[in-house]
């Protein structure tokens, strides 16, 4: 085969479909030159950035959106008479978006999983664009590097969610980590805030160093880098020599795994991977606070859950019970995560701080799902399931995963977005500083009251999405404890751990509601724009508790998460 | 009989969201315009109770069943309907509901601070404990079940008096822990019921009844989530020793939410214990029956000392309230089985037993949100609650005192008034269980009398009035005294004739311990086969 045919391969081959695939990261491209173009040409003082940059993030969304709508009904049986328009707009076609498979020769995987974080993705950042330009940071003058910055580490987001290639994941990751090193520190003249970039990039460049060596290893042992093919490879690897820690090739798929584990616990804030976080969201503006909180661990997840799959595909036989033990290792890693979460966000004065604390323990609930997803493709079998059953078990863990990270997605932006535009207004974000908040008039109640439906959904009770999502997560498990008890130990430390959530979580709500408000505080008003953004963010909270909505939810989610199970 | 049936399927929605519409609706309203809300919102509780006598109205007596069932899928993917129903467990309970709310709000005009977001509370307060009442999904049971729980910490920390933060917090971690217990035993029967199904795993009350009662599940599994939900449960009620909340929580609240307390949340308690932990544990029941009585009966004379020694009069209604629904917990374990066989003995009087607690929960719901509001009667003005600092009220206030006096007595189980029914009920039905129980309890009345004779001779009787602000003990004025009025007269006529509530729950109640019976020996039977199978 000569160069010029490989090369006349990739161009005919499924180069036109990867680039109509890939369609909605490349509008996201333009739109970070554009705003660079902007600034060159000294338009920035006529077009204010956020108005190229909310542009371009909502042409995006639709764009997935589009995708999403094509892929999941078909395309060409939608009854939607504007919808066609726009699929042909964005030059949509049955053999390139709505069909699954691999793009660019196998390094990224378009499926319904993948669709649907991009969608969450997208959605996220024209939500937290429109937060930036309400609350004012960044200025016109940073406007475009911040907006850069933000953009590209959404790509990076969702390029990692695509991944299907060792090679990617790594790209991913980084690519996703290096802008918000950046905007940790974009506080330029604040002290914490370069402190806290700091740590957050060498903590960051050690892990990935680490992520690295791993993928290596794994890369070297198996002789391939794409997901499809780890699975197999190890098991035929592994054939009947024995799953012991004296089999050297055991021993380096170990490795292997449990350095690539470390690069992705390090994204998703896990114990003892979490040391960064506090100090960066405290360091860093609340709005990137926000976004790292959400889209990163959303990104996070869905490459381990995609990683874990890859490596755990190996059909059975000896790998079973290793594959078992993983899935209980991070079962035992998600139960001291929540309950570090959970405990060390009791003493903190700073709302910030407190909520970094809270989304530590969060990542703990939702990596239950993730443990609790190998257990049931892992071990089933061997106990006596069916293949239908641990196909629905699996898929309901995943389905948990998606809800959870849905939900939290509103509810932790909401409530980053009212420490920042309350910070806006008090110039604080100390706990005590929010004494008698809500008996301010007007928006600030608003806010209040926003914030309590937030932490409430946070702590997860009805009639909030938090307490569904949790809800699922929790059953799920609670599915996967007839295999090994672990799993019921699991929900019931859960369960213990949203006791102890409570009492931190009311204590912000106590200092707005509960507390008197301060002898002569000026009075605080604020635009009715602020609230009702709050608002909009904070209505699906509710919708995705205690509405007909949370079925639509629940059934794509769990649509999506069975694409990984076939 | 043939029924008009008026919107009979929408009827229990509409009990359950009016309060909710009516809250929205209040955030119409100009800031200024507090008497306009609160007169709003009066009538949404009034239109609310309405609804609930319209449910009685087209209840049907004669059948045991849950009746005006609705049921629509709400989440498929997961068995969880919205699916409500009323029996004659829950009908009177909905109706007291209904009524208690509309009083406490009639009650409600002393507050003055943020009436708006008070009000609205309320209002919500009220769909969640309506909503608790006509669930038959489980999962909703739980929605319900805990949206209560938000409100009500709202309205104790915001509009409670000095220990209000403590008193609040204190409330809503109870109810969190019993809250998570049940959510355990919640999945423990979802995944439970998939094998009696066919694989289909449910939330559905009566599916889950039905698989208890043919013993679907199996002898430990009924005994752990049974002790799960009383835990969770008995917190509500509450029973020693998880009431140690109930006396900060009433004390601290304002007096409209401590009559909703007393009057609705207890009896979320008692509701739980004999629509969800009975009937989807029947062995776990009987198993524990012993331990429930013997703790019915400490808590009643646990309570009564306790509240003897109280000096704050609120902490005296509220140690009563422990004592008193310690009745609830004997009538309703007083299951009598022969040991041998494993046949349920005497299920006339175990069917008196809870047909007694029942209706002490009822005639608890009225003397105790009474006595609370008499107590706030005279806090409103004279602005303390130290019984030792009371006296000769019946010289100043005759009519207060004279209708609570009545209201009193009610609570004291005088014959004639509500309390005596439920109480001498329960004391009979345990004497078939345990006669030494029965003793003990019975004592229980006597202890009853001392505090709150002693409590009418501290406060109302005596010579004159020598604590502060004397000037202030006005004449209750006519809207305080409907809402005496009301209850005092409720207090009589449910003494005198107990049959229309009795009427209500007869047939449920028979129905609801013959199928516990049968539930027990079924599972009881399945469990001796793995017996004899594992000793082969």
């Amino acid at each position: 085969m000569s160069v010029s045919e490989i090369l006349n391969g990739l161009i005919y081959g499924d180069l036109t479909r990867s680039i109509e695939v890939f369609c909605p990261e490349v509008l996201l491209c333009v739109t970070v030159i554009v705003l660079l173009l902007l600034r060159l040409f000294s338009l920035d003082h006529k077009i204010p950035p956020y108005v190229i940059a909310l542009g371009g993030s909502v042409v995006a969304f639709v764009a997935v959106l589009l995708q999403f709508v094509f892929f999941t009904t078909g395309g060409a049986e939608t009854n939607l008479g504007a919808g066609e328009t726009l699929f042909s707009l964005f030059q949509l076609t049955e053999a390139g978006v709505g069909s699954p498979g691999e793009l660019f020769t196998g390094l990224l995987m378009h499926d319904a999983f993948t669709l649907f974080f991009r969608l969450g993705l997208t959605f996220f950042l024209v939500l937290v664009v429109a937060l930036t330009v309400l609350t004012g940071i960044p200025d016109n003058e940073d406007g475009p590097d911040f907006y850069t910055l933000l953009i590209g580490s959404t790509i990076g987001m969702m390029v990692a969610t695509s991944a299907n290639h060792l090679l990617m994941l790594f790209l991913g990751v980084e690519m996703m980590s290096v802008p918000s090193y950046v905007m940790v520190g974009f506080l330029k003249g604040r002290r914490s805030s370069s402190e806290a970039a700091l740590k957050y990039v060498v903590y960051g460049a050690g892990t990935a160093g680490i992520m690295l060596y791993g993928l290596s290893l794994i890369a070297g042992l198996l002789g391939t880098a794409e997901f499809a093919e780890l699975g197999p490879r190890l098991a035929y690897l592994i054939d009947g020599d024995g799953v012991t820690l004296s089999n050297p090739n055991i021993v380096v798929t170990l490795l292997g795994v449990m350095m690539v584990l470390v690069g992705l616990a390090f994204k998703l804030s896990l114990v003892p991977f979490h040391f960064w976080c506090p100090d960066a969201f405290e360091g860093a503006p609340a709005e990137i606070g926000g976004f790292l909180s959400v889209a990163s661990k959303a990104a996070a997840f869905a490459l381990l859950v995609r990683f874990l799959l890859a490596m755990t595909a190996s059909g059975g036989g000896e790998l079973e019970s290793l594959n078992l033990y993983l899935g209980l290792a991070l079962g035992v890693m998600a139960a001291v995560t929540m309950t570090f979460g959970n405990l060390a966000a009791y003493g903190q004065t700073n709302v910030k701080r407190l909520l970094a604390y809270s989304t530590i323990a969060h990542a703990g609930y939702m990596l239950m799902a993730v443990s609790a997803m190998l257990v049931i493709t892992n071990a089933a079998e061997s106990s006596g399931w069916s293949a239908a059953q641990v196909q629905d078990g699996a898929a309901r863990c995943v389905e948990g995963l998606m809800y959870y990270l849905a939900v939290y997605l509103f509810m932790n932006l909401a409530a980053f977005a009212i420490v920042a535009l309350i910070r806006n207004e008090t110039f604080s974000e100390e706990i005590e500083d929010y004494n008698g908040l809500a008996h301010h008039s007007g928006t600030m109640t608003v806010l209040c009251v926003c914030m309590g439906v937030a932490m409430f959904s946070l702590l997860g009770m009805p009639p909030f999405g938090g307490f569904f999502a949790k809800l699922l997560i929790f059953a799920s498990v609670w599915n996967a404890g007839s295999i090994h008890w672990l799993m019921w130990a699991l929900v019931v430390i859960a369960g213990l751990n949203t006791i102890f959530s409570l009492f931190y979580y009311l204590r912000v709500l106590k200092a707005m509601f509960i507390a008197p408000r301060p002898e002569g505080v000026r009075s605080i008003n604020m635009s009715g724009l602020v609230g009702a953004y709050v608002v909009v963010i904070t209505l699906p909270i509710l919708l995705m508790g205690a509405s007909p909505l949370q079925n639509n939810l629940s059934a794509t989610a769990r649509y999506v998460a069975s694409v990984l199970f076939p | 009989m043939e029924h008009i049936s008026i919107n009979e399927t929408a009827l229990l929605s509409i009990a359950i969201f009016l309060p909710t519409v009516g809250a929205l609706a209040l955030m119409f309203f100009d800031k200024a315009a507090i008497e306009g809300m609160r007169v709003t919102a009066l009538v949404f509780t009034g239109l609310t109770f309405l609804a609930t006598l319209a449910i009685w109205y087209q209840f049907d007596t004669s059948v045991a069943e849950m009746q005006m069932q609705t049921s629509y899928a709400w989440i498929p993917g997961w068995n969880i309907n919205y699916q409500l129903g009323v029996d004659g467990i829950s009908l009177p309970l909905v109706i007291l509901t209904g009524l208690i709310s509309m009083l406490a709000m009639m009650a409600s005009w002393s507050i003055t601070k943020y009436v708006r977001g008070y009000l609205m509370l309320f209002l919500i307060l009220e769909t969640g404990m309506m909503g608790v009442f006509l669930a038959l999904d489980f999962f909703l049971f739980y929605v319900f079940w805990e949206v209560m729980l938000l409100p009500m910490y709202f309205l104790i920390g915001v509009w409670g008096g000095p220990r209000r933060e403590y008193a609040a917090i204190k409330f809503f971690l109870y109810t969190l822990v019993g809250g998570v217990l049940m959510l355990i035993a919640m999945l423990m029967f979802y995944f439970g019921s998939a094998e009696a199904t066919g694989g289909e795993s449910v939330f559905n009350l009566l599916t889950l009844m039905e698989i208890a009662k043919e013993g679907g599940f199996s002898t430990t599994m009924q005994t752990t989530a049974f002790i799960m939900l009383f835990i969770g449960f008995a917190i509500k009620l509450p029973a020693f020793p998880f009431h140690t909340w109930l006396p900060d929580a009433h004390v601290e609240a304002p007096t409209p939410i401590s009559m909703i307390l007393a009057g609705v949340l207890l009896k979320m308690g008692g509701y739980g214990i004999i629509r969800i932990a009975m009937p989807l544990c029947p062995y776990g029941t009987q198993y524990a029956a012993y331990a429930l009585v013997a703790l019915g009966v400490f808590s009643i004379i646990y309570g009564a000392f306790a509240a003897m020694a109280q000096t704050d009069f609120k902490r005296l209604v509220a140690y009563s309230s422990v004592s008193h629904m310690g009745y609830v917990l004997i009538g309703l374990a007083v299951w009598k089985i022969n040991e041998s066989t494993g046949a349920t003995m005497g299920n006339d009087y175990w069917a008196m037993g809870v047909n007694g607690a029942m209706f002490q929960m009822l005639a608890h719901g009225i003397s105790s949100a009474g006595m609370f509001f008499m107590v706030g009667v005279i806090y409103d003005r004279v602005h303390h609650r130290d019984l030792n600092k009371f006296g000769g009220l019946m010289q100043i206030m005759p009519h207060y005192s004279a209708l609570a006096v009545v209201i009193f007595f009610a609570g004291l189980g005088l014959p004639g008034l509500c309390g005596f029914i439920g109480e001498v009920m329960t004391v009979l039905a345990t004497w078939n269980y345990s006669p030494l129980l029965a003793i003990i309890a019975a004592a229980g009345v006597i202890l009853t009398a001392g505090y709150i004779l002693w409590t009418i001779q501290r406060v109302y009787l005596g010579p004159e009035y020598k604590g502060p602000h004397p000037e202030a003990l006005l004449p209750i004025n006519g809207r305080e005294a409907t809402v005496a009025y009301v209850l005092a007269i409720l207090a009589i006529v449910l003494g005198v004739y107990p049959e229309i509530m009795f009427g209500l729950m007869r047939e449920s109640i028979a129905n609801l311990t013959v199928n516990l019976a049968e539930g027990y020996e079924a599972a009881r039977g399945l469990g001796e086969q793995v017996g004899v199978l594992i000793n082969r």
